[in-house]
Formats: C-alpha cells, structure tokens, sequence
C-alpha cells in the first residue's frame, strides 16, 4: 500500500458541467436521462461491466450530475459493444446505448480520447473506408487498425490472416459502390 | 415469394458462406431473392458511434434504394441476415419515421443525393422469413437427410432481438431452435444464447473480447452441445476463428464446430458442401458430417 | 346574515368571482384581467378576485354582494363542480338565492393545470367566464327532491378490509350483506404467517374476525357468491347476486370433514388453491382448518359424481346430516341496500412476465406469496423451509420491486414489498439460518415501527445488496456457483457487478389490480386509473368515495397498501355508509327530464330508452309524460327525442346554447 498515492475525490461544483447533461440529453435516443433511478439494472445486465472503469448507471449518474471530463476520459463508453441488454432490462426504458454513443461522440468531438486506442481507430478508419468507397473491407480495416494501435500484433494475427485469405474470406480487393457521388452528397448534406 | 436482399460487407468477406448457404437454402426452397443493386454500408456500429445521423443517412440510402426497387408486393421486404445490419437498418427505420427532427435531416440529405424515402421498407432477417413466411412444414418437406445426432447450441447473438424484438421473444428466442428440430436436429438449453459475443471488441481490447466469445463456446461445451449454429458474421468469426488462440491465452480447451444456421439446414437438404461455403470455415466439414 | 328579499327579478344582476386557489390559478391566469373581462359583459354587475373563493371570507363576499348589490346570479370561476359546486350552491341558498342561479367555470382543472402559456390560459379563462355568464341568465329557480336512504350495506369482498366494515356497520346496529367470490372469507390475509412489523400471528388476530362476521346477526354472508347486477342509485340500489352451487347443503353440513374422509378418492391429488398449487385436496373439501363459513364444498370438475355421474357417492352416505346434494344448481338472491363497499382486494403480479427471474424454469425460485405459505405452520411444509429436493436453503435471495418501479409492468411503488420482504428475511433466517441476500432499489419503511424492525433485520446479519437484480442463472462460471442459482447484479453502494450464487430465490411480486377490475368498474359505474386500481373521489379529502353517490372503496382495490391503512380505509368506508344512513336521505339533483306536450309527436322512442321506467304514453296516447320521482336525470330521453320535446333541467337546450354562444361570442 502505498499512501503517497492518496487523491484527492471531492468534486466542487465549480468543477462541474452544468451543461454537459442538457446535451446530452437533447440527442436522439437520450431523452430519458434524468428519469434513471439508480437502480444498477445495467450494471448487472452487461456483460462488460466487470471490465469497466465506472458501471453504466454511474456513466448515468456521473453525466446528470455534469462531471463531464470523468465521463469522456472514461474508458466505460468506449468498451460498451452495443449489445443492448441494459436498454432492453431497464425498468425506465433508458436507451443507455444510445446515451454511451452520444458519449462517445461528444468524446471524439472534443478529442477526448487516447490517440492510439483501437475503438476511437476502429470508428476513424470504418468512417474513412466507407465515405470514400461506400463499403468496408474487413481485412483491409482490421490490418490498418492493427498498424495504427499496435503493428507487432499483425504478426501474431498473420497466420490468421492467411487462414481467412486461403478460405476466401479476406482479401485486398475492396468492393466499391457505383454511385460514389450520390453517397458523398448525401453524407456531405450533414455537416 | 421474391425478397429484395442487402449482405452487408461481412457477407462479401469473412461471411461469404453465410451468403453462399443462405442463398442456397432460398433456392432450395423456391423463394427468389434478389441483390439490392449498389448498396452501401448500412452504417454499422462503429460508424454511429463517430457521428450518429451519418449512420441513419447510410441506412437511409440502403432503404430509399429497397423502396425504389419494383417489388410484387409493397412495402418490400428486405432481407438482412448480418445481425448488426438488420438492426442498424431497423434502428433507422424507427428513428427517421419517429423522430421528426432526425427525420428532416435524413430527408433533406437523401434529397441533396436526388433521392427519397417514405418509410415504407420492412427490414426481416432470414430467420424470420423462413419461420414465418415459409414455415416449419415447407422446410421439413425439403429435408433429405435428418440431421440425427446433432446437438446445437442456438446462438443468437445480440441484435436480431435487441433492443427490437419484432419476430421472436426477446429472452428467449426460439426460431432458430424451431429450425433446427425441423431438420431432425436437437437442441440444448443454453442459457447464453443471446449474450454478447464480444463484438468488435475481440479486434480492439483482446483480452476482453475474447473472454466474451471464450465463454459462450465453453459453456456450449458444457451443455452438451456438439455445433454452435450462429446467425451473424460477425458472431461467426468470433466464435469461430480464435479458438486456436484461445488456447494459449486460456490453457483451456473450448474446441467446438461452429456453423451458420443456413449451413446446417443446407446439409439438412443435401446440397452439397461446396454451395454451402463449407470449406470456408476453420473445424472441418466432415467433423460437422461426422456428428450429425 | 342578512337575507336578501328582491333579487330572484327577471332582470339578471350577475355577480362574478374570480378564484387565485393560491397560486394553482393565478401562477397561470392572470385573474385580475379575467374580473376586468368579466366587469364588460352584458348585466355584471360586480366582478372579485380572492386568493380562495371556498374559504369563508370567500364565501362572505358572495353573500354581502348578493344583499348589497341585490345580485340574482353568481358565476365562481374556479375549479372542478366536483370539488365545490354545493359549497356555491349553499352559500347562494344561504343568501337567500335559489341556489340553481348559480354557474361554476372551471378554470383550474381546464386551465391552469392543463398549460404553462399564461396568455392562453387566461384567454381561455375569459371565454369559459363568458359561456357562464350568458348561461347563468338562462338558468330557473329549481327544488331540489330527497331521496330515502334503504338502511342495509352491500360489502362486496371479504378480505380484511370487507370482513371489517362488516363488522363496523353491523356492530352500529345496521344491515350488511358480505359476498365474497371464494368459499370462504379471510383473503389473502389469511394465507400469511407473521405480519410486520411486529411479527403477530396473522391467523389468531384474523380468524377471530372471520367468526364475528359468521356470527354477527346483521350481517348476512354469502361465500362463493358473485354480484350479477347493480341497477338503482345512491340510497336505493338493487343488487342480484348469484350464489354458485357448493353442492353441499350450507345449513346442514357441520364441518365435520366425514365425507372427505370417505370420498372415493383415497388420496388427495388435485392442486390446493389455498396452498397454491404446493399440496393437494380432495374433489370434496375445506379450503382450510379455519375457513368461514366452516363447511367443505364440492368442485365439480373434478368430482366423479358430477363429471361422470358415476360414484359410489361414498361422501353422501356418510354424512349423517344429508347436507350433500348433487342437484344442487345456482340460485339468486335480491336485495335492496342503500350504500355498496367495494373491498375486491388485489392479485399478486406473476413473475412469468420477467423471464429473466427464471420463475417457472427453476424449480428454486418461489414469489412471496408462495413463501408466506412455505412459512406458515399450516402450509403445505408445515413451517418448514425447504428447497424442492427436500434440503434446507443455506443461503437465499430475496429480489425486491418484481413488477414494480418497472415501466414495462407497473410503474408504481407496490408499498409493501419492502416490509414483506424484511419479514421473510427475518422468518427465513430464523427458521433455516441462511445467509440471506435482500436485492433492492430504495428501501422504503415508512410506518410505525418499520424503520426500526430494518434496524433489527440489519443486526440479523442480513445482507442488504442495493442494486436490482438483471438476471437469475444456472450458468455456473466459478466452482462454488455449480448446482446454485446466479444472481447477477451490479451492488450500487460499492459500484461494482456482482455474481451472488444462492439455494433458493424469493421473488418480492407487487400488488396488481385484480384482472377483472374493468368489470367491476363498469358494473358498479365507477372509475379506475390506467393500472386498474379504483379511483378515489378525491385523493385527500374524499379517499374512500367514489365518483358515483354511496359506492364507497376499502382497501387494496383502491391501491397497494398494508394491513394497517387497509382497516383504517375500511374502517372510513363503513363510516361514511353509515352517516349516509343515518342522514336518512339523499338529496337529489333536480336535473329531471320533462316533456313539453305541444312539441312531442308521441313516437315513444324515449320510452323504450328509459332506463329507470320513469316515462309512459299519456292518457290519450297522443303524447309521453315523464314521471319526475322515478326521473334520474340521466338525459338519454333528451338526446333521443328527435323532435326535442324532451328537455332536462339544468340541461335545457336553451342554456346549454346561451354556453356555447357565450363562448363563441369571446372567440
């Protein structure tokens, strides 16, 4: 045990964000926010819970409250893997998916995210694939992920890889939609 | 019975046998099923997490181009057999046709692409045609070879009831198990059958995805099962593909079959191996012959 | 109080007053603009504002502007006639006005409570002022009729609440009619051991009440009985009740169990109601040792006699008393009360609606209600708490809030799940010693002596878990959960999940309307909210009337709630029959139908409609006349009359056309 790393917890109001929680409750799927009663059904209904830094219902909490900086530097939003048990199980009818993607996303608008973590990657590089080619190609994607998290582990996947390759699975050719210009149009119409 | 029918980029590439045995299966069947023309990305997980109404407006495209599609019988019917596209198109559906601020947003950016949407495409995965549209009773008719001793673990996965439940029970779905025993096969009572897989986490924090998927298979094991029969790609390859991995990570044996649910009824129908994507998966298909 | 003599002239002198109710009106309607609105139309004469209109300086007003400025109508803008159109009523009569000049706006319930938008509402408000005004002018000094009081009381249910009011009214020397649905009084009540906080004997308090009702000269019990129909009003209701056939001969038998001894069936194998479902009774039977009336009865679906026709009919020859009688069919029984009490009680929420608790797929798992009976030295284990492979649980899980607090069942606080549950913890510990785990969302002890009886339960070692369980599992991860069921929930106080392996699982279901409330309500003319539950007249100061004249509520088919406010409520209940009996009367709304001669054609619709009977061809046959005493001012003559001969006071068609061109002429 080490004393010297004592923190200090206590959080003063002038720290908090009284605003961060009426944003995120005005985004799609969030309206329900404040209605949460603490209840820790999600807690108990996720499956990644155990892993996370702070269990869904203190996310929710945490967010009402407006300790914004805790929530966005959290890693709980980042693990969650839309599987929607907390959701379907709350007795509130909380979309608490939709409130961890509202999170994520106001994380990634404010670049609050470690730079080399695989999710925030993943999200860039699916988002890259897709807007410039209309499809994604696993392969392609998983490597770059790997290249720009960790490059020593495509080793480890190589053989994987070559697996999937012999099987027809993967492959370097990326499939690309006709209509790129339509697609573009439509998703520029949004920003 | 004609469906319109959006793969998905999985089934392109790591799902090609889904594909390949679905569209088997169909045939077998007499049901035509027809390859949405230019489909993108329904949106996907990941992309709704950078910026949500991008997602809905990839959604959007895939169903304005189903609606524009001549159809027999309006609204068309969409078949979505990856389970994160099935909800990924319905959660837009719901949201653009219920939310009317995300609604006009949609709207007007599928106008600056000259195009529309009016809300009225059914998004159905397979499981739910084939149980409901074709029945148990057609499907026994096409069985060939009954598929005696084969225990299956159903898993379902996530998405196809969560967080809409439209065709099956959302904590206890059966239609895949009805499936199954239609094609002679038994089922075993495994509580996980709708628990995560782990996702795309398996690719992005290891260890976490990976004990996930780890304790599906083992507790498939456990429960007597001899195939996991699976319903999505992405579950698929999760399942599937690390196994070897898992048994350096975990010292633990969690050595199972795992094959797509058209896969297994294919076989049921006996169309042969090749048109069912068998050689595409890791356990071999004469382990999957050898128990049934 | 000075009378006014000179204002009932034709020529209306209008007073209007405008009420604030706090700040429940006037944080929304700007009253002053509503008087000053109302001070520019046509014969006010005088328009007030005051903070509560019902109050007495309130009511003062009215009375020294009715005599000062020789007022002959009064228009109050405030809130629901529900609330306070007598209160009104009586101040003008008190004045000296016939009380029917009088027109109430609501602007509270219509208004203020229904909008944020101060400018709307206030517009709003001036246009109902406006209708009530012009309506006012149309309106005719009525009398008003009474009605005598039939001094008897129909209590319809015979749980703790209807057993008594029973025994409340009778012992006051008055008439009761007990019907209760099942074989014998006592309802769920009766199923418990202990009750909370104090631990007493359910049975032993109960039983004894159970035989007064038996007893009682006034009061009249009929078992396994149900209302057939209710016509009639406040003061005189006529009631049918049908009485279903027991088969065994109510008079005669003594309760001496012979037959069931003798029935052909020699051994019991059909689910025990009482016991739900955890042990078995005999065709021929007593629901329980204590049951009221004390007489065994007969089900004929399982009967042989009955079913087949074919027995030895062991059980009739032995009983020496001849009480049993296959021919037995139903019968119905008429009787005239003045007042009704409702006490239907409750149903437990079935847990099959929350897969996830695995009730019904593993065998372990038992609701509350099943584990009072587990607990209960005359249940189907004699006290003794035992998994169903026959061991004793060494650890259990109670799971709080099953049903309730939950959105996609019932969104309410059951109210008693917190205290049921700390009381089977307690008697499980007791009896087994296991370790027991309470999963909660909020404690909620607010009674006397409940907070303490959790100090105690905190003391027993119990653990208390806050955090509502997601799932209940088989699927064993770690050694010590093989063979266990998994609980699997996130402990809120410590912030983390948890996975909680126990032998046994009780789940802490909430109360629900009955299912067939909705035909209760609608036989008896009441209303009931969205969950089912019976709706108060006023939820503070009318908690046991309902919106129909002398149908009075007790109990849990109002709401969730304990033993305590169950008597307290049925003790109110009895009350306010009572003092509608004593009165001796009900005073009638004088809002009768009447038809004018010169405009009937005399096709005699209105005839077949009536209800109440009250209308007959006249003497010459050329016309219909209403008979004003058998009138209920129903107004179905009135809407049917094509050729609008039909007119009802209060309602005529005059006055309600003066409303709507009144608010027309604001819009």
């Amino acid at each position: 045990m080490d004393f010297r790393k004592a923190k200090r917890k206590i959080k003063y109001e002038s720290e908090l964000d009284s605003h961060f929680a009426k944003e995120i409750v005005e985004k799609a799927g969030c309206e329900d926010l404040f209605h949460c009663i603490q209840c820790g059904t999600c807690g108990g209904a996720c499956p990644i819970s155990a892993y996370m830094d702070y269990t869904p219902r203190r996310i929710v909490a945490m967010t009402r409250e407006g300790l914004k900086q805790d929530v966005l530097e959290s890693y709980s939003i980042w693990l969650c893997a839309s599987c929607y048990s907390c959701a379907v199980e709350c007795p509130k009818q909380i979309k608490i998916t939709d409130i961890m993607y509202a999170l994520k996303q106001k994380a990634i608008e404010e670049g609050r995210y470690p730079r080399r973590f695989p999710v925030t990657v993943l999200a860039r590089e699916f988002f890259k694939s897709v807007f410039a080619k209309g499809r994604n190609n696993e392969g392609i994607l998983m490597t770059k992920v790997l290249l720009k998290t960790n490059p020593l582990k495509i080793f480890k996947q190589a053989l994987l890889g070559l697996k999937l390759w012999r099987q027809g699975r993967i492959g370097l050719h990326s499939d690309v939609i006709q209509n790129r210009d339509e697609l573009r149009k439509i998703l520029s119409a949004l920003d | 019975m004609r469906y319109l029918y959006y793969p998905g980029c999985s089934l392109k590439g790591t799902g090609r046998a889904y594909e390949e045995s679905m569209l088997a299966v169909f045939q077998a069947l007499d049901v035509l099923v027809e390859e949405l023309p230019d489909w993108n990305c329904c949106g996907a997980t990941a992309y709704m997490a950078v910026d949500e109404l991008k997602a809905f407006a990839l959604a959007a495209r895939n169903l304005a181009l189903a609606e524009r599609m001549d159809t027999d019988t309006p609204p068309a019917d969409l078949i979505a057999p990856c389970n994160a596209c099935y909800l990924v198109l319905n959660k837009a559906q719901r949201y653009i046709t219920e939310n009317e601020s995300i609604g006009n947003k949609i709207h007007t950016a599928l106008a600056a692409g000259d195009m529309t949407y009016s809300g009225g495409v059914h998004v159905r995965h397979p499981l739910d045609i084939l149980l409901h549209d074709i029945g148990v009773e057609r499907i026994k008719t096409a069985v060939k070879k009954p598929l005696e001793g084969m225990r299956v673990a159903c898993y379902y996965g996530c998405q196809i009831v969560r967080p809409y439940a439209t065709f099956d029970d959302q904590y206890n779905p059966t239609s895949m198990n009805q499936l199954m025993w239609a094609l002679g096969a038994e089922t075993v009572d495994w509580p996980l059958k709708t628990r995560c897989c782990g996702g795309s986490l398996t690719g992005t924090i290891e260890e976490l995805g990976h004990r996930l998927s780890f304790i599906l298979v083992k507790e498939a094991i456990n429960r007597g099962a001899n195939i996991i029969a699976t319903s999505c790609p992405l579950c698929h390859f999760n399942l599937e593909c690390y196994q070897k991995q898992w048994q350096t990570r975990y010292h633990d044996d969690a050595h199972m079959a795992v094959a797509y649910f058209t896969q297994i009824m294919g076989m049921a129908f006996g169309i042969e191996e090749k048109r069912l994507g068998m050689r595409r998966l890791f356990v071999p298909p004469a382990y999957i012959a050898a128990v049934s | 109080m000075p009378i006014s003599s000179e204002n009932n002239g034709k020529i209306p002198r209008i007073g209007v007053y405008i009420c604030h109710c706090g700040l429940n009106i006037a944080s929304v309607v700007n009253t002053q603009q509503v008087a000053e609105f109302a001070r520019g139309l046509p014969h006010v004469v005088i328009a007030r504002e005051n903070k509560f209109m019902c109050s007495d300086p309130g009511q003062d007003m009215i009375q020294d502007d009715i005599c000062e400025h020789k007022l002959n109508r009064i228009v109050v803008a405030s809130c629901s006639p529900l609330l306070h159109e007598r209160t009104f009523r009586k101040t003008a009569q008190d004045a000296g006005l016939n009380p029917f000049y009088f027109q109430m706006a609501n602007i509270r319930e219509h208004v203020s409570w229904v909008t944020l938008d101060n400018a709307l509402g206030t517009d709003k408000a001036k246009a109902l002022v406006a209708a009530a005004v012009q309506r006012v002018q149309s309106h005719e000094a009525l009398d008003s009729q009474q009605s005598p009081v039939n001094p008897a009381v129909l209590i319809v249910g015979g749980g703790i609440a209807g057993i008594f009011a029973a025994l409340v009214i009778a012992d006051a020397g008055r008439k009761v009619y007990l019907v209760e649905r099942e074989p014998t009084i006592g309802g769920h009540m009766a199923m418990f051991d202990k009750t909370f906080p104090t631990l007493d004997c359910s049975a032993c308090i109960l039983t004894p009440k159970m035989s007064d009702v038996k007893n009682h000269p006034n009061i009249v019990l009929w078992t396994y009985s149900e209302v057939e129909e209710v016509k009639g009003y406040a003061g005189q209701f006529k009631i049918k009740v049908k009485r279903k056939p027991r088969y065994v001969k109510e008079d005669d038998c003594v309760g001496c169990m012979l037959c069931v001894e003798a029935c052909v069936f020699k051994k019991p194998r059909f689910a025990d109601e009482f016991n739900l479902g955890f042990s078995f009774r005999k065709p021929i039977y007593m629901p329980f040792p204590q049951a009221t009336p004390p007489i065994v009865l007969i089900d004929p679906n399982q009967c042989i006699q009955l079913t087949k026709g074919k027995c030895k009919r062991s059980c009739m020859n032995v009983c020496e008393k001849n009480a049993i009688d296959f021919s037995m069919k139903e019968t119905f029984e008429e009787i005239e009360v003045g007042a009704i009490i409702l006490a239907t009680g409750y149903q437990t929420f079935d847990p099959r609606r929350i897969p996830q608790y695995g009730y019904g797929k593993y065998e372990d798992v038992y609701t509350s209600l099943e584990m009072e009976r587990f607990t209960n030295a005359a249940g189907p284990t004699q006290g003794k708490i035992v998994r169903r492979n026959g061991e004793t649980p060494k650890s259990v899980g109670i799971i709080h809030c099953v049903g309730s607090r939950d959105k996609k069942n019932h969104s309410y606080c059951s109210r008693v799940c917190c205290m049921y549950s700390l009381k089977l913890a307690h008697l499980i510990k007791e009896r087994t010693g296991a370790e027991i785990y309470n999963f909660y969302i909020d404690m909620r002890t607010p009674g006397k002596g409940y907070d303490e009886f959790y100090d105690r339960l905190l003391d027993e070692k119990i653990h208390f878990i806050r955090g509502r369980v997601a799932e209940v599992t088989d699927w064993a991860r770690r050694p010590e959960e093989e063979g266990k069921l998994v609980l699997r929930v996130e402990d809120t106080l410590v912030g983390i999940a948890r996975r909680i392996p126990v032998d046994m699982v009780v789940l802490s279901v909430g109360l629900e309307a009955r299912e067939d409330a909705d035909e209760i309500r609608r036989q008896f003319n009441i209303s009931c909210s969205h969950d089912g539950w019976f709706t108060e007249r006023h939820p503070k100061l009318a908690p046991v009337s309902t919106t129909t004249d002398g149908i009075f509520l007790a109990g849990t088919c109002q709401g969730p709630k304990d033993i305590p406010d169950t008597v307290a409520q049925a003790g109110a209940a009895a009350c306010e029959a009572l003092s509608m009996i004593d009165k001796g009367f009900v005073q009638l709304e004088p809002n009768t139908a009447h038809i004018e001669e010169n405009r009937c054609s005399g096709c005699r619709v209105c005839i077949a409609l009536c209800p109440f009977s009250a209308i007959t061809p006249s003497e010459n046959g050329l016309t219909s006349t209403v008979n004003e005493a058998l009138c209920k001012g129903c107004g179905t003559c009135v809407a049917a009359c094509p050729s609008g001969a039909a007119q009802q006071r209060l309602f005529t068609d005059e006055q309600i056309y003066q409303e709507i061109e009144g608010l027309l002429s604001y819009v």
